[in-house]
């Protein structure tokens, strides 16, 4: 017998040729609270999709390595064998149903029914789905789960209206309620709690790890990690970095470890004169955009400045570009200058001089079912109504050879300036993306995500030519990404966002452990060493 | 959890989700007031006939709602087994009369109608999200089947006798073809008697109803005593059960009120049947008297009660049994299954919940059901359009319904049995507020038809606008947001927010 309850050995995925896992050793002890952290596309949610079979795995060719249970090897092919050996997850998306009590959640699917003679009779006839249900029973065992998370919430309550916290605990229940459970997945499970609330989930896990149930701890938020867990595993671009006793370690070294020093994209500029006038101010700017919520944000920009805006996947980073241009509902104050911009208001936006790539190329950024050329002058012909002949219809001859000098410009590759933009690869669907800003020659451009989904070649094409943008134009820059290192390699400043606000502000050449750090919420270093 | 209070947000939301009903009412009450054509037991007497005959037919809709399908307007595919084997034990009448015909037409149609529910039910499957849109055009789809084969399969196909009563009269010799435009269902024994059809096989028409009829009343005191006793016994029971009465959030206002208003109606409903049965059976025990009016000394009350029809019992306690079923089937494994894959397929799915298998059995049930409802709307009526019949039968049940306060997510037994009321006053009192408003008594039919479609229309209207405005809302600003501004610290320009390189 083995004393781990769980171990990954040498667990390795490719995606399509791309390698998510590399190699992924390590072992969950029965009863330990085992934190796995790591960047966005470090391979967190793939690792576990392994572990839960996921159909997602299964289609794209299965996974390499193996896993083992109470030192046997295991085979799950779908999350239902998980549920049966006794591997519980606890969803960010909440797998509950608003209409339902609380008890029938936690019993959803694992009913119990009444055993009497009516019941008896009327599976025979039609069948076992006919038996009636013991409520009072299924709120006993509800009651229960509820009792061991220390709940004193009723068990008939409607899921619908409760906090958000609340339904965290009822999914924690409702995998406490299942017999046999040995190991509880928690992904982010306080990302979207109140303090107060996270302290006493951090509780209730330890209370239920002290039943011998073992706990992986997804989260981004170092503090937590270091407050309740036993051990933490890092991982890093899809490998295994280190996995510590978290007595050993401090929240200094785990974000150190977690953002490495992976300079992949050379800076080719040093640190460059600004000028001091302000460009762009952002003052408490909140943004409801869904799982991108910005909870307010202030900064300023300077004119030609690259100002990039980084953070962890759903943090709000997003939403910051998003909001200011419209595509949410936003409040707050943005001044360009001395002159106010109203918000929720695109057209004006727009017209203010302001510009948008989107990071959702294909339903936001590009008409995909039109041509090049079409795309490129959209938004100048719509907006500053260029583009058009005597008689307000749109000059094919214009167009044409402005397509063709943004083509030759940045480089397209296409067959014509007539090629269809959905039949583009990634990357030159990027550059008509780009090209459709250039082309009404804005004073502020927001990238988003320039580069997600694109070759190397490509990726350094387009962030040469922001820099040049910038450099050569004085074109003031807002450049998203999750990538780091593109960041780091092109931007004048990086603000991080944590949780829709900004966490702190830093340099290019700031060291990792700070970006670290700052992903993490933690904005003072008094508290990285706690 | 529940809270007694009535504030102006709870009238507002009140007003707003049964906007459909209350409109409703006003207009009952309306076409009540300004017509001088109804007597009350005329009234009463066109409610309960339509109350009895469409009963089943409407409850089939809720178990499909329940099962997030929405507005099953595919029972047309139900009705079409129901007429069906109408139409085949109709032919051979002579074998089957009464009521003997009748059970075996439930027989027949019960197969026919689960075959059916199962195609339809692959079908809304296939058509996840627009069921309710390919609810409505299977139902014109097979509406065109069936016309197609009792039209030319009927003798073209299947052979059939020269010059029976239901097949199209052809001259002699010429082959047969086709089921006429309409065809009786034929009269029961009781309703034979000395109308000179000595000779005839009893038929099916109202032989369900005839089995055993009861004086409104009577029928009337029974079922309010009934329901009284149920709110009473409810209260009590579940006060003792915290869970149970959470769930049925009754505050005591609302006990109250509805205890006053069946305290009522027991207490009318037992002085009307003292008043019949002294008139009828302790002074002249004769049933069969018709002209109670010139008795001496009887009130114009009683002359009014007795005109009432008596109501079919057998009937409506096949009505009460599939209502019945209904709730009991809420309250089984399969029913919980269906709520929960009406209220999220994906959570259903992920839970282990074979959520098309659950779906299909939903529309078998309802199509089975819809079936039968056809044939007891049928027997009722005592003659079939053949070709025109199962048409309206989705859109009037549909109405019905959300009548009584249903939504496409959410439907009762309860909000069945008031639509049903509702629904059908509104039909009969049309004409008169046709007659008032536009001075013209065929306004009403076209009124009647507006309001069909009208109910329909707002409801689904209201019911997308209202599931719109929940998903907008998860995308706006939330008040909180507000608070956490208030301290919120200025970042400026090269302030690197306490981490100084």
């Amino acid at each position: 017998m083995s004393r781990n309850l769980l171990e990954f050995k040498g667990v390795s995925k490719n995606y399509s040729g791309n390698q998510v896992l590399n190699d992924v050793s390590f072992d969950i002890r029965p009863g330990e609270i085992h934190a796995l952290i790591g960047e966005n596309g470090a391979g967190k949610s793939t690792l576990m999709n392994i572990l839960f079979g996921m159909p997602v795995i299964h289609t794209t060719g299965g996974y390499e390595g193996e896993m083992e249970l109470n030192g046997e090897k295991m085979e799950v092919t779908s999350p239902f064998d998980a549920m049966a050996l006794g591997i519980g997850m606890v969803h960010q998306e909440f797998m509950l149903i608003p209409g339902f009590t609380i008890a029938e959640n936690i019993k959803l699917n694992r009913e119990i029914e009444k055993d009497n003679t009516v019941n008896k009779i009327t599976s025979t006839l039609f069948g076992k789905r006919m038996k009636t249900l013991d409520f009072k029973q299924m709120n006993k065992d509800a009651r229960i789960a509820l009792d061991k998370l220390d709940m004193s919430i009723e068990e008939f309550t409607l899921v619908k209206g409760l906090p958000i916290g609340y339904m965290q605990f009822v999914e924690i229940a409702r995998e406490i309620d299942k017999t046999g459970l040995k190991l509880l997945v928690l992904d982010e499970p306080t990302a979207v709690l109140t303090e107060s609330e996270a302290e006493s989930l951090l509780k209730a896990m330890r209370s239920i790890s002290k039943r011998g149930i073992a706990i992986i701890f997804i989260s981004h938020r170092l503090n937590e990690i270091i407050a309740a867990a036993d051990r933490v595993t890092i991982l890093r671009d899809g490998e295994l970095v280190i996995t510590k006793d978290v007595k050993d370690t401090n929240t200094l070294e785990i974000a150190e470890y977690m953002v490495g020093r992976k300079v992949s994209i050379e800076r080719t500029s040093q640190q460059r004169e600004l000028s001091d006038e302000i460009k762009l101010t952002v003052k408490g700017l909140r943004v409801a955009m869904p799982n991108e919520r910005v909870k307010g944000v202030s900064f300023e920009v300077r004119k030609g400045e690259i100002f990039g805006i980084g953070g962890l996947a759903g943090q709000g980073k997003l939403g910051i570009a998003n909001g200011i241009m419209g595509m949410y509902e936003a409040k707050g104050e943005v001044t360009m200058g001395d002159v106010a911009l109203p918000l929720n208001d695109t057209r004006k936006m727009l017209d203010s001089g302001l510009s948008f790539v989107s990071e959702d190329r294909k339903e936001v950024g590009l008409l995909v079912e039109k041509a090049i050329d079409y795309n490129i002058m959209f938004t100048a012909m719509n907006i500053k109504s260029e583009f058009l002949n005597a008689f307000k219809m749109t000059d094919k001859k214009k167009i044409r050879k402005h397509a063709r000098k943004m083509i030759e410009m940045l480089d397209i590759r296409c067959t014509s300036e007539k090629q269809h933009t959905g039949r583009l690869s990634g990357g030159n669907q990027q550059k008509v993306c780009v090209a459709r800003a250039l082309t009404q020659k804005p004073t502020i451009l927001f990238v988003s995500e320039p580069t997600r989904g694109i070759d190397i070649g490509a990726k350094k094409l387009i962030l040469d030519l922001l820099l040049e943008l910038s450099r050569d134009q004085g074109m003031t820059i807002i450049m998203t990404s999750s990538e780091l290192a593109e960041l780091c390699s092109i931007c004048d400043r990086i603000a991080i966002i944590c949780e829709g606000e900004v966490a702190g502000i830093l340099p290019p050449d700031a060291s990792p452990t700070k970006f670290g750090l700052l992903m993490s919420g933690i904005k003072d270093l008094e508290g990285g060493q706690a | 959890m529940t809270t007694n209070g009535i504030s102006g947000e709870k009238i507002r939301a009140f007003l707003f989700d049964n906007i459909v009903t209350i409109i409703f009412l006003g207009f009952v009450v309306f076409g009540f007031l300004v017509s001088d054509t109804f007597t009350p037991s005329s009234f009463t007497n066109d409610i309960i006939s339509r109350f009895f005959r469409n009963g089943v037919l409407v409850l089939s809709l809720i178990i499909p709602i329940m099962a997030g399908l929405g507005l099953n307007f595919g029972i047309v595919v139900g009705a079409l087994a129901g007429l069906l084997s109408i139409v085949f034990v109709r032919y051979h009448y002579a074998l089957f009369p009464g009521i003997g015909g009748l059970l075996l037409c439930f027989a027949i149609a019960t197969p026919i109608a689960i075959l059916f529910g199962f195609l339809t039910g692959k079908l809304y499957n296939k058509t996840r999200g627009q069921e309710m849109v390919a609810s409505l055009i299977v139902g014109f789809f097979a509406g065109g089947l069936y016309e197609i084969f009792l039209l030319f399969g009927v003798g073209g196909i299947i052979p059939v006798r020269w010059g029976h009563r239901m097949i199209n009269p052809v001259a002699e010799g010429v082959r047969p073809v086709g089921i006429r435009s309409s065809f009786e269902m034929g009269l029961p024994a009781a309703e034979m008697t000395g109308r000179g059809f000595a000779n005839e096989v009893p038929g099916m028409a109202r032989a369900l109803n005839n089995l055993w009829r009861v004086e409104f009343v009577y029928a009337l005191a029974a079922v309010s005593i009934a329901v009284f006793a149920f709110l009473v016994i409810r209260r009590i029971y579940m006060k003792k059960n915290a869970a149970a009465f959470s769930a049925l959030n009754e505050p005591l206002w609302a006990f109250c009120v509805k205890i006053a208003l069946c305290g009522a109606v027991v207490l009318f409903a037992i002085f009307s049947s003292g008043q019949i049965y002294y008139w009828y059976h302790v002074l002249y025990n004769d049933p069969y008297i018709t002209r109670l009016d010139l008795l001496p000394g009887i009130s114009n009350f009683a002359v009014e009660i007795s005109r009432i029809d008596r109501v079919p019992v057998v009937t409506g306690l096949v009505i009460a049994a599939v209502g019945l079923f209904i709730v009991y089937f809420s309250k089984t494994k399969l029913g919980q299954d269906c709520r929960s894959v009406g209220q999220s397929q994906q959570i259903a799915n992920v839970s282990g919940i074979n959520v098309d298998r659950t779906r299909i059995i939903s529309t078998i049930i309802s199509t089975v059901l819809a079936a039968w409802g056809m044939i007891i709307f049928l027997q009722d009526m005592g003659h079939v359009s053949t070709y025109t019949v199962h048409r309206n039968i989705g859109f009037f049940s549909v109405a019905a319904i959300l009548v009584g306060g249903a939504t496409a997510a959410r439907a009762s037994v309860k909000n069945a049995m008031v639509g049903l009321l509702l629904f059908h006053a509104m039909f009969i009192v049309s004409p008169a507020v046709g007659l008032f408003v536009f001075n013209d008594g065929n306004a009403g039919e076209y009124m009647r038809t507006f309001m069909v479609y009208g109910v329909i229309g707002v409801s689904l209207g209201l019911y997308v606008w209202k599931a719109n405005k929940a998903a907008r809302d998860k995308e706006r600003l939330r008040d909180n947001d507000d608070k956490l501004m208030a301290n919120l610290p200025m970042v400026g320009l090269n302030e690197a927010s306490g981490m100084d390189d």
